[in-house]
């Protein structure tokens, strides 16, 4: 920040690269693996890390190691994951990104209504649907750039919203949306005594879970997590070697000047086309994904304001980084499913220890910023973010790490 | 940049803390054995109070959880106890549930049904909520009803009035207090024919969402059945807020009746727009231009202002009725918050009360103990009469009432006065009905969960 520059990042990449061609583990450089290894760590023992509070404490209200969360911050990951491919290598904004997670969800549901409980079909469905219905809206879209290609995702999406809602309601089941019934009778494997059949990996529910009790922390580890898990680790991986490929240049190279690309003779179309059907694909899968852990759609799923949702997403947490869009999702549904849920019951315990008038005066200025005022507090914070931190969350990580490096040299 | 963090003494450290924690023992909860998910302890049960606080019927999950918290202190032996005075059922003596305090966890449904089921599910699996209770929309009960059936916990919905949410979409799990647009054509049906004759012409705009169409086909039903004929039917955006060019129509159609399927900010403005085009004061085919809107809110009438006076609609209950239960409540609702209460916070109060008295006569919080103490139950003294939950559908049969704009308010609450309280045997019907799904609708089997 000041005179004082600091070598270890600046080289970093530089000697990087050289690295990638002589190919480290999975064809992944050191550095990449390190990232890599982090990821899965965090994935793997997300059922820890997330409850850090015991049972039954005052803490426990921040605890979000309950499998629902888990499964959102892993879902939206992947989500966050393809749309910064998109925005964050290109440049092209696009704010219709939930509509292909709903058509990818609205595939799964279909598979699992007719085919198979099974959630692999499903999944694989919701990707092939959601790129298929990419390829079409990006054809279109793409033709323009800018705020021209934003608005035309947009109107993609709020059309699909729209259609979805009212129109297609025999396809999507309108506004009540569609769920699995006991009227359902897939082709292969449905249950046959009239209950509701329920999501499975070869006969393994999504909502089977192991619950472990250490002391009185309780950990809880979620089949359906894990599995989405899995996933999160297979798109993270691939957009590691994206971003280190000679296709993520020219990403990139769209994104920096365009107009030289073209002079070059190469065709940016067909990369920027191929980024918005991966990226869409991305969206189908965590689509699928969120089918495959809770079946049940509905079209909010597509409103314009869950594609806002992934845009703010990857810039809270960096976009054109590789981890920020996974801790931008992870900061986005922590706030939505932990901090609106303190209710003023809850503040007057927290404050109990103050004395009465004081009390009072301190939940009173705490509660606009929690249960529904939980959107003022997430703006404020993407806010300070935005100015204070234009790299997102990731930058604020490095300037700690080079803080303590600093110290350390100093000291 | 290379070198490794793994020393000898940090494996070992970390081996060892690794091994202690695996080696304290490890018990499953407690509830793992009762059989029933998320069985409460001996001090205390959790139930979940799931409610739009942000969003387009935020004011109705306000009122809601007002109602909740009331239920809630009433059944603790706090407060005058309201309804629990006035309840047939005397089982409930205000030591909370079971002798177990009653807690509470609330969360936003912000009106999407992704949001609520995640707000749902994390009370269940975080919060250890027995029951979950709330909603304001039928896209939402009917999201969160199918959640609670799979995770095996008792719904109780609060604001849904389509059909679908104990039609076709209904569950074993899940159980609805206030009544539907069925029971809404049927009740007002007949008050319209005496007041507008059986020879009208009906024109429809209908919100284009599930709610919508069940209101709409119950009501065209229910008035061709009198006599009526329906010139038109139109779809209207639910994002929709200037309906002019829905109403300009109107008048030239032929039609002489003009029925608005709107709820909430989208009745507030399609009627507002309608008085504006001079629809009140017009006349058609020789007779008085007439508006009806099925479902009313206190929260509608207030926002749509002058312009219900004297427009007929149907609600659930309404803080001016003299039964002794309504009273009671009305009284104890005012004299913690200051003002009466929504037909939104009714249902909701009076559902947490039902649940609670089911769990004390079942003598068990495990769901289908409960599901069996409420099916075919009948109780008094909550506000609507005599009133019965169906067995076969989860429903509750009541009076239903019919009401009108004020034509001279005497407050900001006073909005609505009641026409005619039509009663529960004009409304009823078979729980195969063709508008609620027919026969393929059925509850499936009632689920315990873990």
């Amino acid at each position: 920040m000041t005179d004082q520059t600091n070598p270890s990042v600046t080289t970093a990449t530089p000697t990087a690269r050289p690295r990638a061609a002589s190919g480290g583990m999975l064809g992944l450089t050191k550095k990449d693996s390190t990232l890599m290894l982090i990821v899965f760590a965090l994935v793997m023992l997300a059922p820890f890390i997330l409850n850090p509070f015991p049972e039954g404490s005052a803490m426990a209200q921040f605890n979000a190691g309950y499998p629902d969360l888990m499964q959102r911050f892993v879902i939206f990951g992947i989500f966050a994951i393809g749309f910064n491919i998109l925005f964050g290598l290109t440049g092209y904004l696009s704010f219709g990104h939930a509509a292909f997670l709903g058509v990818g969800s609205y595939a799964a549901i279909w598979s699992m209504k007719l085919v198979t409980l099974n959630v692999i079909p499903g999944i694989v469905m919701a990707i092939v649907i959601a790129g298929a219905f990419t390829l079409v809206v990006g054809f279109i879209s793409l033709r323009r750039s800018g705020i021209y290609f934003s608005i035309l995702t947009l109107a993609f999406a709020q059309m699909s919203y729209a259609l979805a809602y009212s129109v297609l309601t025999p396809i999507t089941g309108g506004e009540t949306g569609l769920q699995i019934k006991n009227t359902d009778s897939p082709l292969f494997g449905g249950p046959t005594d009239g209950s509701i059949g329920r999501a499975n990996l070869f006969g393994a529910e999504m909502g089977n879970s192991y619950e472990l009790a250490v002391g009185s922390w309780l950990f809880t580890f979620n089949l359906g997590y894990y599995i989405a898990g899995v996933a999160l680790l297979v798109a993270f991986y691939l957009s590691i070697r994206i971003f280190r490929s000679p296709f993520g240049i020219m990403l990139r190279a769209v994104k920096s000047n365009q107009q030289r690309m073209n002079y070059t003779g190469l065709t940016p179309k067909r990369y920027t086309l191929s980024a918005f059907v991966i990226s869409g694909m991305y969206a189908g899968l965590a689509g699928g994904l969120m089918v495959a852990m809770d079946t049940q759609v509905g079209p909010e799923r597509m409103f314009w304001t869950a594609s806002g949702e992934v845009v703010i997403m990857t810039i809270l947490g960096g976009a054109g980084t590789l981890m920020g869009p996974i801790l931008g999702a992870g900061f986005i549904k922590y706030m939505e499913n932990i901090v609106s849920k303190i209710n003023k019951d809850i503040l007057h315990e927290w404050f109990a220890f103050l004395p009465d008038g004081a009390e009072d005066v301190m939940v009173s200025i705490v509660y606009p910023f929690i249960g529904k005022g939980w959107h003022l507090t997430l703006g404020i914070l993407f806010m300070l973010v935005v100015i204070f931190l234009p790299g997102g969350l990731v930058e604020g990580g490095q300037r700690i790490a080079n803080k303590f490096r600093r110290n350390k040299t100093d000291g | 940049m290379s070198k490794s963090n793994f020393t000898r003494r940090g494996v070992i450290k970390t081996g060892a803390v690794g091994g202690a924690a695996l080696a304290l023992p490890q018990y499953l909860r407690a509830d793992g054995h009762a059989g029933f998910t998320n069985a409460p302890g001996d001090s205390e049960v959790v139930l979940g109070f799931n409610v739009p606080q942000t969003g387009p019927y935020a004011d109705e999950g306000a009122d809601e959880l007002r109602a909740y918290e009331l239920a809630v202190e009433h059944l603790n032996g706090g407060g005058d106890g309201g309804m629990l005075n006035t309840f047939s059922s005397k089982v409930l003596d205000g030591t909370g549930i079971l002798g177990r305090e009653v807690k509470y966890v609330t969360g936003d449904t912000q009106t999407k049904s992704d949001a609520a089921r995640a707000s749902a599910r994390s009370m269940i699996e975080k919060d250890g909520a027995i029951m979950i209770t709330g909603g304001s929309s039928s896209g939402v009960a009917v999201a969160v009803q199918a959640l609670c059936q799979e995770a095996g916990v008792i719904f109780m919905a609060g604001l849904t009035h389509s059909n679908d949410t104990t039609g076709k979409d209904r569950k074993a799990n899940g159980f609805r207090h206030f009544f539907n647009s069925y029971m809404t054509g049927a009740a007002l049906a007949p008050v319209l024919a005496a007041q507008y004759g059986t020879d009208r012409k009906a024109y429809h705009l209908t919100a284009d969402y599930n709610w919508g169409y069940t209101t709409e086909e119950a009501i065209v039903s229910s008035t061709e059945a009198m006599g009526w004929e329906t010139v038109n039917t139109v779809k209207t955006p639910l994002t929709q807020t200037d309906f002019s060019s829905y109403i300009a129509p109107v008048l030239n159609s032929g039609a002489d009746v003009l029925v608005l399927n709107h709820y909430g900010g989208n009745m507030v403005n399609s009627l507002t727009n309608a008085v504006q085009f001079g629809l009140r004061e017009a006349q058609a085919n020789g007779k008085n231009f007439e508006i009806v809107v099925p479902l009313y809110s206190r929260l509608m009438a207030r926002g749509a202002g002058e312009n219900v006076k004297g427009i007929f609609g149907s609600t659930n209950w309404h803080w001016s009725l003299q039964d002794e239960g309504s009273q009671a409540f009305v009284r104890s609702f005012g004299t913690k918050y200051g003002f009466p209460p929504s037909q939104a916070a009714h249902t909701t109060y009076v559902q947490t009360l039902l649940y609670a008295d089911a769990v004390t006569r079942a003598g068990s919080f495990a769901p289908c103990a409960v599901a069996e103490a409420l099916e075919g139950y009948e109780f008094d003294g909550l506000g609507n009469g005599k009133t019965l939950y169906r067995a076969d559908d989860h429903q509750c049969f009541k009076d239903v009432l019919v009401v009108k704009g004020k034509e001279n308010p005497t407050s900001e609450f006073d909005l609505l006065e009641i026409v005619e309280v039509t009663p529960v045997d004009q409304v009823m019907y078979a729980p195969d009905h063709p508008q609620m799904g027919g026969a393929d609708a059925s509850l499936g089997e009632c689920n315990n969960g873990a």
